[in-house]
């Protein structure tokens, strides 16, 4: 109890002390402090279940289940990886003459605020309260995303705000419905929109309702995910802010947004007897990889390009979930673990390559390895990583899930190799000759903390070959509990 | 039908019809002032369903409702439009009566996928859910046929009215907790649009979102300088801009 207290009130401190004093020289480093207090929090918590097993704290409000417990540590974690490269970064953008302090100031502040909201999303036992964290959530990178003010960067702000703003607001109507359906059984009040009672009720909730809420939630939430066809926002989201906030984008928020979608689904699931929420979850997921992997091919940008690569991503966890079952299901949260920790340490590495060169056009990106090559090892092992290579993690999820698909929706295995074959040719073609070859970059006034690159890798290399096993007992349960 | 109810329905009706004001509203004052009446309509709404099935938390929401929607975010839009200078009428992506035509196509539609939900609600208000989701609806609509920053905005705000709306005549609203986070966070995002409106206009030098449509996959925007893209896209058509 203690533990979650700490967890969403460490980012909360944070934020308010870094509106105060978010310009100061040393703002980065308590942004660095806040951050890994929040992780050592996580840590605890992890800990925690281990030992105690998963419970309900704080008059049911709040929940840790094997479901939720890896993605609060991962989120943690990310978050604060993401904090150490970002001091640096941040630093070089200033010294570029990108950003004055005042916006120095709004970066770290909703930086804690960003992460509180992500903690909160996961944390809470509420419906209700995870679509308020979700919407602040949304708020937030608003901020973030339009924080250089240049038209390209309002422009992808303004589309993410209204495009989320409407996707946000029809999860809302999604969780009025589930609200009603659920009333009838628990009776009005706050108990009846908490994810533990709703589950032990799902099978007797109204099934006409329930599945008109699941459309409502998926298409809502499946926003932020980025399913394809309402992924508009994410490419030019990822692109115009700063590379941070890109890499907290793809690594938390889109695996929150999922996250969020498979509660709801669990409750559905229970109440409708058919395979209504996974033949949606199948078709949502198997058209993003297929578009995103061909969107892929004509990229130009290099965080644009990477961006499409979550999309695909996404597609394929929201595929592997629609699937079920446990090896389906267990490959799903793998590779959620995995994707994010990978594209967060692309965005690094990406990020330091477009501030040596001064452009993030791929075309004029050259060279990296002979200027740099942390970065230019770092950014062709993260893309080796995420196109699935072995022996990286990727590797393992994505081998799960399609002899599963082989075996259960055999139809669909040729649309998941072409894409993911496309998608193999499209990024590495553009990669390996931004990493060798001639230079044209320039040493940067700042040494670029390139180590989160390489603990994620080693992390994503790990599960590759090992999984610790309290890890894979979680993703068993969690998978049990999707179904 | 006892006069609670049939107050109620009137009510309904009466925001049914200020959502189809809003669509064929051209001015962006009137659009204002047309989004506070919808407010207060909606708490009114409210007060007499809390006062004739007695529960007392929805009068929470009416207060709630009355500060929120009928004084500070008109207020605050009142505001933005008063600084920015944006009173004149304007042309939206489609013209008024097609856009109309939609606007009943939808409330058709709506009136559909209501049905099954109303049949199983046991509230007294119930009838009027249908008329909750076609606000949604037409709000939508709004959002998509107005080219203009403000507009738009109202448009969002009305799509939460009624989804409000919708939460009151299927369940008598959300559980408390619920609804001031969602009114915070509506509040929230109304203060950093405003300030985004000043961002917008100090780089664009105008608020219509047609500046905003310069992201695509081929050509990036900041490539070319800010005259050039206009001309570099002849295959897109940009409706005239009316200022009376």
């Amino acid at each position: 109890m203690i533990e979650i207290i700490a967890i969403l009130a460490l980012p909360l401190i944070g934020a308010a002390v870094l509106a105060f004093v978010g310009e100061r020289p040393y703002a980065a480093t308590v942004n660095v402090i806040a951050s890994l207090c929040t992780f050592v929090a996580s840590a605890a918590l992890t800990v925690h279940v281990i030992v105690g097993g998963p419970f309900v704290t704080l008059g049911r409000q709040f929940l840790v289940d094997p479901f939720n417990v890896f993605l609060v540590a991962l989120t943690a974690f990310v978050a604060f990886t993401t904090s150490v490269f970002s001091r640096p970064y941040m630093r070089i953008e200033e010294e570029h003459g990108k950003l004055t302090v005042a916006r120095i100031r709004l970066y770290h502040s909703m930086y804690q605020l960003f992460t509180f909201t992500m903690l909160l999303a996961l944390l809470t036992n509420n419906v209700g309260v995870l679509w308020v964290a979700m919407e602040a959530a949304t708020l937030t990178t608003v901020l973030l995303v339009s924080l250089y003010r240049t038209p390209a960067s309002l422009e992808a702000a303004w589309k993410y705000f209204i495009l989320c703003g409407v996707g946000i607001a029809l999860a809302l109507f999604g969780t009025i419905l589930l609200y009603f359906a659920a009333e009838k059984l628990l009776g009005a009040g706050g108990g009846a929109l908490l994810w533990t009672e709703l589950n032990d009720v799902r099978g007797d909730l109204e099934p006409r309702v329930l599945s008109i809420a699941f459309v409502f939630l998926l298409v809502g939430y499946g926003t932020k995910v980025g399913l394809v066809p309402l992924h508009n926002w994410l490419p030019d989201a990822h692109a115009e802010g700063p590379t941070p906030v890109s890499a907290v984008l793809s690594g938390l928020l889109l695996n929150v947004a999922l996250y969020a979608v498979v509660r709801c689904k669990v409750l559905v699931d229970g109440a409708l007897p058919g395979a209504f929420a996974k033949n949606l979850m199948i078709g949502f997921g198997l058209v993003s990889v297929v578009v995103a992997a061909f969107l892929l091919l004509r990229q130009r940008d290099i965080k644009r390009l990477f961006a499409y690569s979550s999309i695909e991503h996404m597609g394929i966890i929201t595929f592997a979930f629609g699937l079920g079952g446990p090896v389906a299901n267990f490959a799903g949260l793998l590779h959620m673990t995995v994707h994010s920790l990978t594209k967060s340490a692309i965005f690094f590495a990406a990020g330091h390559a477009a501030q040596k060169t001064g452009t993030q056009l791929m075309e004029h990106i050259r060279g990296l390895v002979t200027i740099s090559p942390v970065v230019g090892w770092g950014l062709v092992l993260g893309t080796l990583a995420i196109l699935g290579m072995p022996p990286f993690g990727v590797f393992a999820s994505e081998f799960l899930i399609l002899t599963t698909a082989m075996r259960e929706l055999a139809w669909s295995t040729p649309f998941l190799l072409i894409a993911l074959g496309v998608a193999f040719a499209a990024v590495f073609s553009k990669v390996q000759p931004m990493v060798f070859g001639e230079t044209t970059a320039v040493r940067l006034p700042v040494r670029p903390a390139m180590m989160p690159v390489f603990v994620h890798l080693a992390l994503v290399l790990m599960l590759g070959l090992w999984i610790p096993p309290f890890l894979a007992e979680w993703y068993r349960s969690a998978a049990r509990l999707i179904g | 039908m006892s006069i609670g109810t049939q107050l109620i329905n009137l009510f309904a009706a009466v925001l049914l019809l200020l959502a189809f004001a809003m669509l064929a509203q051209r001015r962006v004052v009137s659009l204002i002032d047309l989004f506070a009446g919808q407010g207060l309509v909606l708490a009114l709404s409210t007060a007499v369903v809390a006062y004739t099935t007695s529960q007392p938390h929805l009068y929470q929401s009416v207060a709630l409702t009355v500060i929120l929607k009928v004084f500070l975010l008109p207020w605050i839009l009142h505001r933005l439009a008063r600084k920015l200078d944006v009173r004149w009428e304007f042309e939206g992506l489609v013209n008024t009566p097609t856009t109309m035509l939609i606007g009943i196509v939808l409330v058709v539609f709506a009136f559909n996928l209501a049905l099954p939900i109303s049949e199983i609600a046991s509230t007294i208000n119930r009838s009027t859910l249908g008329i909750a989701i076609a606000s949604v609806m037409l709000s939508f609509l709004m959002m998509i046929v107005r080219r203009k920053a403000i507009p738009q905005v109202i448009g969002f705000l009305s799509m939460e009215n009624g989804l409000f709306f919708a939460a009151t005549s299927a369940t008598y609203g959300m559980p408390m907790v619920v609804e001031l986070g969602i009114a915070l966070d509506v509040l929230v995002g109304m203060l950093i649009l405003g300030v985004f409106f000043f961002q917008i206009r100090e780089q664009f030098d105008s608020l219509d979102l047609k500046h905003l449509e310069q992201l695509r996959d081929e050509q990036l925007a900041r490539r070319a300088p800010p005259g050039l893209e206009d001309l570099a896209k002849p295959d897109r058509e940009l409706p005239p801009e009316t200022t009376r």
